[in-house]
């Protein structure tokens, strides 16, 4: 369900005109990293999109006509009106951080790690931002473009542990 | 050892030094399947959990970047494996938004049908793994043999009986043929016994209901707080249910109740899934009941969905399409966009963002798994109960390693 014009009133009256587009029945909001937070904020607390349903992330490296390398996608809704609005940040290195939304919504904890795990965003203020799916040691990011589908050669010179070492 | 002692290396640590840890898997008859907890015990008492996943990751999401949108569903059907025909729908019904295609009324009737078997499926293993776990084994073997029996229904349909494959995009792979719809009534005329007999067996059962009322408590608004969705959330009192409040296939036509509960503990959440199994039956039942006539696939002329073997050699609409899906520099005539699309899938929300790139490849397949989503609230379900609790929460949780780390 598209999100109600007093979502898209709401966030106009405080952030001025915002991109927002609509794509089969489906309302998405272009937001600059600084704003990131507040528009959040307002979201979760004034127009009530109490579920984070989803975090992801895309890379652009190879996207035709892409000016930016990572776009990031909140896929928010709202258990009493069933709204939903995706809102979108696009990110380019060095710069790929953006605060947590951990504070506004629990559920954002594992979303962010894996996000931060597949394609190295960083999240400001996240309580535990480790790697979730792949191994600690493990130092590129498998969802990036640039990553090829067989690997890097890790699964051949994966480190053995003997017992007497464990 | 060694990444355990650095994920416990926490400043609290030396004054809690009379604290336990216990590794709780990866290999565990509990766990059902390959994940880790770190416990760490008082005594008896779990102080707090951490879980430690990515066993099983097996890079489904890199995958689905390389594989065509017709390909992709092999790889969704062993995401979640319990209820493999849930994922394809969701996939598919994922690309079909994204492609703007409208699916013909016999095909989203037949796909509600397999989607709600899968259902059933889905709550008969947690439920009756569940039941194992607390010591109800009669209970597992009652749920297993119904199982059987859908795992039947979908040998007949599609000639594979774990991982059917059973979508396409714009239609299915095949009609019903009137041998799986005998089945299924076969079905729903005995499935109803055997099901007050389980409610017979642990309903009411001390050291069941012991074991799991008041166990693993979560509120409604940590549930919503926390993302959880599907039977786990419904059992804490959100009565949010994409069927009813986004319908999509059949549902609108059908008549059905959302199932809730308002405890949240272990016991609302098996209570749960054994009243949307007596749902999901009613949804077969009428659906089956008034399965529209005519094709499962939309037409030839579309050219989106891959044609039967008759289409292919006798028209040449038929062989054209043919050509132009399976070749690889062709394909699907796809936007340059990005879309949602969920279903209400056995274990709560389902849903794939794809985003097109104008080829017949998604540029990017993201799934929002619930059994992710799900497992994160573990930690918090635990602190506080005894050791013997874990089990418990872990089995009215549902957690699928497959569809975890995908």
């Amino acid at each position: 369900m598209p999100a109600a014009t007093e979502t898209l009133d709401a966030l106009k009256a405080k952030f001025g005109e915002l991109p927002v587009s609509e794509f089969r029945g489906q309302t998405r909001v272009v937001v600059t990293k600084d704003n990131l937070a507040d528009v959040m904020r307002l979201l979760r607390e004034v127009r009530g999109f109490d579920l984070l349903v989803d975090v992801t992330c895309v890379d652009y490296l190879n996207y035709r006509d892409a000016r930016n390398r990572f776009g990031l996608v909140y896929l928010l809704a709202s258990t009493d009106s069933n709204e939903r609005i995706t809102v979108r940040v696009f990110l380019n290195e060095p710069d790929l951080a953006v605060p947590t939304m951990c504070d506004l919504w629990h559920g954002a904890d594992w979303l962010e790690r894996e996000a931060f795990d597949m394609f190295g965003i960083r999240f400001d203020g996240h309580p535990d931002l480790r790697r979730i799916l792949m191994p600690e040691e493990f130092s590129a990011f498998p969802l990036r473009k640039d990553y090829p589908m067989q690997g890097r050669g890790e699964r051949h010179n994966f480190p053995v542990i003997t017992r007497s070492e464990a | 050892m060694a990444t355990a002692t650095s994920i416990l290396d926490r400043p609290q640590q030396s004054e809690q030094d009379y604290l336990w840890t216990l590794n709780f898997g990866p290999q565990h008859p509990a766990t059902h399947t390959t994940l880790r907890l770190v416990l760490k015990l008082d005594g008896e008492r779990v102080v707090d959990a951490l879980p430690d996943i990515g066993f099983l990751h097996s890079g489904f999401e890199k995958l689905g970047e390389h594989l065509d949108y017709n390909q992709y569903v092999t790889i969704t059907d062993r995401m979640n494996y319990i209820s493999p025909v849930a994922n394809g729908v969701a996939w598919h019904g994922a690309v079909e938004r994204l492609l703007g295609i409208e699916i013909t009324a016999r095909c989203k009737y037949i796909r509600t049908i397999v989607t709600e078997l899968a259902r059933i499926s889905d709550h008969l293993l947690c439920t009756g793994a569940m039941g194992l776990d607390t010591g109800a084994f009669t209970f597992f073997l009652y749920a297993f043999y119904q199982r059987e029996v859908i795992y039947d229904i979908f040998e007949t349909l599609s000639g594979q009986r774990f991982h059917p494959s059973y979508t396409r995009v714009g239609g299915l792979f095949h009609d019903f043929t009137p041998l799986v719809i005998d089945k299924i009534r076969t079905f729903l005329k005995n499935f109803p016994k055997t099901l007050e007999d389980m409610e017979r067996l642990l309903n009411r059962n001390r050291i069941f209901v012991d074991r799991t009322k008041g166990v693993g408590v979560l509120s409604k608004n940590d549930a919503t707080n926390m993302s959880a969705t599907g039977p786990i959330a419904r059992a804490s009192g959100v009565t949010r249910d994409l069927r009813k409040d986004e319908p999509y296939l059949a549902y609108a036509d059908l008549d059905f109740q959302v199932c809730c509960a308002t405890a949240g503990d272990c016991f609302a959440r098996y209570y749960v899934r054994m009243a949307e199994m007596r749902e999901s039956l009613r949804i077969i039942h009428q659906a089956l009941e008034n399965l529209p006539a005519g094709p499962i696939n939309i037409g030839v002329d579309e050219r989106t969905t891959l044609p039967t073997k008759q289409q292919v050699y006798q028209t040449i609409e038929g062989t054209i399409t043919h050509f132009e899906l399976v070749m690889l520099n062709r394909g699907f005539t796809v936007p340059s966009e990005e879309s949602y699309a969920a279903i209400e899938s056995p274990n709560g929300e389902l849903g794939f963002y794809v985003a097109g790139d104008g080829s017949n490849i998604a540029y990017r397949a993201r799934c929002r798994p619930p059994s992710f989503i799900h497992f994160a609230l573990f930690p918090q379900l635990i602190r506080g109960h005894t050791l013997s609790d874990v089990v418990a929460v872990l089995g009215s949780l549902n957690i699928i390693a497959a569809e975890l780390d995908r």
